[in-house]
């Protein structure tokens, strides 16, 4: 009898086994992570996303052949287990994981990357995400030689193709589902249009731990619609939330204040803030000033006296750094750490405008006609910061006898006149750049390009440095090799430091609060800052400041 | 005038002579930055410490006092006095007359005014003088809020219209003109002086939100409205309660104008 309840003992202990593993795995993980998205997202169609709202859920759900790093800005293998780049950038060959499933259970075979691709490149779809592929006319080639592989073939080089399959999520072919079927780590359990968006754990989900357990911890993650960022801070420090991606200076000096814990500056992030003159031909502005604006010297002495030090200091609280260029030095490969730094002098400033023919009456600057120099500086209303930093090169330059004015424009009637009527002289704006590749940047830099802010649409270059930054840009996006790319990129970013064409003022830091509650977060200075990672994160318990039901 | 009324209007004297004088008393220029002490607590040299930028506060105050306090009050006369007119007409002709002000005012509310004042922002050239400007923007107040008021004095002038002192005053051969500056006017004075007070603190607050949108009184350039811009971060105001000072200011000067002008209706 009891040798027959032993063997019943043991027999339950040895069916309930993989059960009590699988308790202690999700007494280890497991939790909802609450935080905010600050808008309603437009689509869960992974090939349409443009704004941040979509993006997050893409990045939570989407599963990628690449994956950029955020940390380390280097390309991780993601479905695709390896890839090769031919045909002088022309060609590049996956080589897929085999045996995985998308979230609702479908097989994931190399004819949903097929599917996926065929759909990008649709021109009836109009996929923002498609057009960073776009490299010339014809159709992109797609075989699948086997279930696990694909060979795309682009009708022109791309540059840094590999780097855009970050941005691609693969869709399956076959499930009745169709984009809610994904491969990324959550999938999108419910949605509460105005309230909320709830991801559950994607039980399917191909990563895995070191310790061999499934990724992700997370049971799920609840995206709160909550577009007013007192509120969102509120919650936070409240601990209904876990965590915001990004918090401005003085929403991260506040919470600093009060939970030092929680508050993660991830030091100067890529995007900037810059100040241009207005260098268009055409545009409604006296010839006096078209001349200053198109004086080189009168450039660089206005860059030499602003003390972008004060700007970082005062404006943004110590969590900016001054800018020098195109490229933050957060961005490791594709800054150019040759460039000189510019240091704030006022008294080199004056020497640079008496060489270009300004004299300096009494405290006023007047030029070799007479006119006091005067202009005036167009942002747009309700920004406070990019008010402040006026208010402090309104100061800086009247120490170099320059009177600066500011207007603060809402955004449409900013933008018609720095865009179509040319009626402004000098504006204020910022770039917000989530690439970290040099050819995201070509439409500002090409002297054609819409964006290329201070003389835009020209249809030859204006001015001999503008015609080689027109060549080097070219020769950057068709070169096969990073070296040579780099090299060309290094020579634009020096044109750019020699002709100040934008006047670089600050990198903004990349900040967010993150819960102590919220175990393995790394914050990178890339987007996502604070749920990169979001597949090892983890709920442990905290008693400060914990959303833990 | 009793001695609350005194002491209400030695404090508008007061304050009064300092925005005249405000140029002489300035601790600092308005503009100009004390990098090294953004933010500061109040001090002997900073009676009132500084802003964000290192800005001293007091002389912000007193030259933002001489913005608000006469193109505010300026505003709200010519919105009142648009509004007087407009009402103590409709409400004394009545019939077609009432009906047509009443539908264009109601129609008027109901107008996106905002967009309005953006348009006329966007068209402005942008070298025009922060002064220029920012008198551009109280004259457009003053133009565009009198509809609130009009239905108030036109519903005060249809209760004097059929009185028992007006009906004498037709029978005595009264003309209308007469009328309404003799009889109708000093009834609707209280009136007329209840919708200019209530008005000076609403464009005050106006001009702060336009200042948001870019309509406003623009930097360095500093206003009672610009000043309280800063209210929004209430971490900062616990903490720093000194900033307080521009509403107190605000509330003490409208308390007294409404202690002191009772006393002139008495008088009279």
């Amino acid at each position: 009898m009891i040798r027959r309840f032993a063997v019943l003992l043991m027999l339950t202990l040895a069916l309930c086994w993989p059960a009590f593993l699988r308790a202690e795995s999700a007494g280890q993980s497991g939790g909802e992570l609450h935080f905010c998205l600050r808008g309603e997202p437009k689509t869960f169609n992974p090939l349409l996303v443009e704004e941040d709202a979509s993006e997050t859920i893409r990045y939570l759900t989407g599963g990628v052949l690449i994956r950029l790093n955020r940390q380390t800005q280097a390309l991780e293998s993601g479905l695709a287990v390896s890839w090769k780049i031919s045909d002088e950038g022309r060609k590049i060959s996956f080589r897929l994981r085999s045996g995985l499933h998308f979230s609702d259970g479908t097989s994931f075979t190399a004819e949903d990357v097929a599917y996926t691709i065929k759909a990008l490149m649709d021109p009836q779809l109009h996929s923002p995400t498609g057009d960073s592929f776009r490299s010339g006319e014809g159709q992109v080639v797609v075989q699948t030689p086997s279930s696990d592989a694909v060979i795309l073939t682009f009708p022109a080089p791309i540059a840094g193709l590999e780097r855009l399959f970050d941005q691609v999520a693969i869709l399956s072919a076959h499930s009745p589902k169709k984009e809610m079927a994904v491969l990324g780590p959550f999938y999108v359990a419910d949605y509460n249009p105005g309230s909320y968006v709830l991801l559950r754990r994607n039980t399917n989900y191909w990563r895995k731990d070191k310790e061999g357990r499934p990724l992700p911890y997370l049971d799920s993650i609840r995206l709160d619609i909550q577009r007013n960022r007192d509120i969102e801070l509120l919650r936070f420090r409240r601990g209904e939330i876990h965590l915001i991606n990004a918090l401005d200076a003085d929403y991260f000096d506040r919470l600093q204040k009060e939970s030092p814990a929680a508050a993660h500056d991830a030091g100067p992030g890529l995007d900037s803030e810059q100040l241009w003159f207005n260098q268009v031909y055409g545009a409604p502005l006296p010839e006096n000033k078209k001349i200053w604006f198109r004086t080189t010297e009168f450039r660089k002495a206005i860059s030499m006296a602003i003390n972008r030090a004060d700007l970082s200091r005062i404006v943004f609280g110590g969590h900016a750094h001054p800018a020098f260029g195109p490229v933050s030095p957060a961005n490791h490969f594709w800054f150019n750490s040759s460039l000189p730094i510019p240091q704030y002098d006022s008294a080199g400033a004056l020497r640079l405008l008496a060489q270009a023919g300004f004299r300096l009456e009494g405290r006023t600057l007047r030029d070799s006609s007479g006119n006091r120099v005067e202009f005036t500086v167009i942002t747009n209303s309700g920004n406070k910061s990019r008010e402040q930093m006026v208010a402090m090169i309104q100061q800086d330059l009247s120490q170099i006898g320059i009177k600066v004015n500011l207007v603060t424009l809402d955004f449409p009637s900013l933008i018609e006149r720095i865009t179509r009527t040319y009626d402004y002289e000098a504006c204020l704006l910022g770039l917000v750049n989530t690439d970290l590749d040099p050819n995201s940047q070509m439409n500002v830099w090409l002297s054609s390009a819409e964006n290329h802010q201070w003389n835009p649409k020209q249809s030859k270059p204006a001015t001999a440095w503008e015609a080689e930054l027109d060549r080097l840009m070219h020769a950057q996006s068709s070169a096969t090799t990073d070296k040579k790319r780099k090299s060309d990129w290094d020579k634009v970013q020096q044109i750019v430091a020699d002709q100040q064409p934008f006047i670089y003022l600050v990198n903004k830091d990349a900040m967010s609060a993150i819960s102590p509650a919220v175990v393995g977060s790394s914050p990178s200075v890339l987007d996502p800052h604070a749920f990169w990672n979001a597949d090892v994160l983890r709920l442990g318990p905290d008693p400060a400041l914990g959303a833990q039901k | 005038m009793n001695p609350l009324q005194k002491a209400a209007a030695s404090i508008l004297c007061a304050i009064f002579v300092s925005m005249v004088l405000a140029t002489f008393l300035l601790p600092a220029p308005y503009a100009r930055q004390f990098r090294d002490i953004p933010n500061a607590g109040p001090s002997t040299a900073h009676p009132l410490g500084t802003d964000a930028l290192g800005r001293d506060s007091l002389s912000r105050l007193l030259y933002g006092t001489r913005v608000s306090l006469l193109l505010a009050p300026a505003a709200a006369f010519l919105s009142a006095l648009i509004a007087a007119l407009l009402g103590s007409i409709a409400g004394l002709l009545g019939g077609w007359f009432e009906r047509i002000v009443l539908a264009a005012t109601d129609l008027s509310l109901a107008l996106p005014w905002l967009f309005l004042l953006l348009v006329v922002r966007a068209m402005l050239p942008l070298d025009v003088p922060p002064l220029v400007s920012v008198v551009i923007a109280f004259l457009m107040m003053g133009l565009l809020g009198w509809q609130a008021s009009v239905r108030v004095i036109c519903a005060a002038a249809r209760g004097v219209r059929d009185s028992d002192f007006l009906l004498l005053a037709r029978s005595s051969g009264c003309k209308p003109a007469r009328l309404l500056l003799c009889q109708v006017a000093p009834n609707l004075r209280p009136l007329f002086y209840t919708q200019f007070f209530i008005s000076i603190p609403l464009f005050i607050l106006t001009e702060a939100n336009l200042s948001i949108l870019g309509l406003g009184v623009m930097e360095p350039m500093p206003s009672w409205g610009n000043l309280m811009r800063g209210f929004e971060d209430f971490s900062a105001l616990s903490a720093n309660p000194w900033r307080l000072v521009p509403l107190f200011l605000l509330v003490i000067v409208v308390m007294c104008f409404q202690l002191v002008l009772p006393s002139q209706e008495v008088s009279q």
